[in-house]
């Protein structure tokens, strides 16, 4: 019973910004252009693009079994794998539009931090796999 | 987003996708359905996650977490956060809830920040399926050098916590 009011205050409490990010991120898909991206993470791109990427991969929300063929097929097409390893590191760990459910479990401070943290991150993994995988 | 403000994004967006469908009515059907895709994930994963802690919230002893993951567990809780956060299977979503559970249960910030962490980015069936499609050198290279980068955001998370609250 108490497990059960648990639920309802949690749920009721979480719902619409549950729909407020779900809406957003429907917004962001549909006018998304594919051949855009690709050119944005090419391999002339440089730093910026790796940045971008990871920026890309800190907004989107999606899900691994989508992801990773997708970022298998513009590695093929041409993409800095650096920007790869940004876009598929930032994507698992940081969440911008995840955020305001983060906020209500662990205010405001704490998600700020973890996700800026995790960006910068990102971005030295992917640095470092530049030059690894070179 | 403060809780107010919810309702004034909702507002903005239900204006956007009107103006959208009075424009392109089938891109405003196409944001629609791939909003539905995605409520139907998030709503078929919560519900049973905050029914698990409730029933975490009622039935383990604040005692247990304290002695498992607390201040003084050391590598052992640390090990256990990072266990956790591989074996569970789903978004960071659903890894609020729980993460905010173990905390009031007694779990040190530090551990928290880890099983966090470790949750969004290593999970043994994601790793396998990384590797075949970017390439074992890839995933393993990517999964050696996470490991360091979450222990070292987990310490910072908890260094920037502790001077906050001596300041305050």
């Amino acid at each position: 019973m108490e497990a059960l009011r648990f639920f309802r205050r949690a749920f009721l409490s979480l719902a619409p910004s549950i729909v407020a990010i779900i809406w957003t991120i429907g917004f962001i898909l549909t006018f998304l252009p594919s051949g855009l991206v690709l050119n944005t993470i090419g391999r002339n791109a440089g730093i910026i693009g790796v940045i971008i990427a990871a920026a890309f991969g800190s907004i989107v929300l999606i899900p691994a079994f989508i992801a990773f063929p997708l970022a298998a097929s513009f590695l093929r097409q041409g993409a800095d794998v650096r920007a790869i390893a940004a876009f598929v590191t930032t994507l698992v760990m940081v969440g911008v539009l995840t955020a305001p459910l983060e906020v209500k479990f662990f205010g405001r401070r704490f998600t700020l931090l973890r996700n800026s943290l995790s960006f910068v991150m990102a971005l030295v993994i992917a640095f470092v796999m530049g030059e690894v995988l070179r | 987003m403060k809780i107010k403000a919810v309702p004034a994004i909702l507002a903005v967006l239900a204006a956007a996708t009107l103006l959208v469908w009075a424009m392109r009515p089938d891109k405003a059907i196409a944001i629609l359905f791939v909003s539905k895709d995605y409520l139907v994930e998030m709503i078929s994963i919560l519900p049973p996650v905050l029914i698990l802690c409730g029933l975490f919230d009622a039935w383990v002893p604040k005692r247990t977490i304290e002695r498992l993951m607390g201040d003084a567990s050391g590598i052992k809780g640390t090990s256990i956060a990072f266990l956790l956060g591989t074996v569970a299977m789903g978004p960071l979503y659903a890894a609020f809830p729980i993460g905010k559970s173990l905390l009031d249960k007694g779990a040190s910030f530090y551990n928290v920040a880890v099983f966090l962490c470790v949750w969004a980015s290593i999970k043994i069936p994601m790793i396998l399926f990384e590797v075949k499609f970017l390439g074992a050198e890839f995933a393993l290279l990517r999964l050696v050098l996470t490991i360091p980068a979450i222990l070292l955001i987990s310490a910072l998370l908890n260094a920037f916590r502790m001077n906050a609250s001596r300041i305050q």
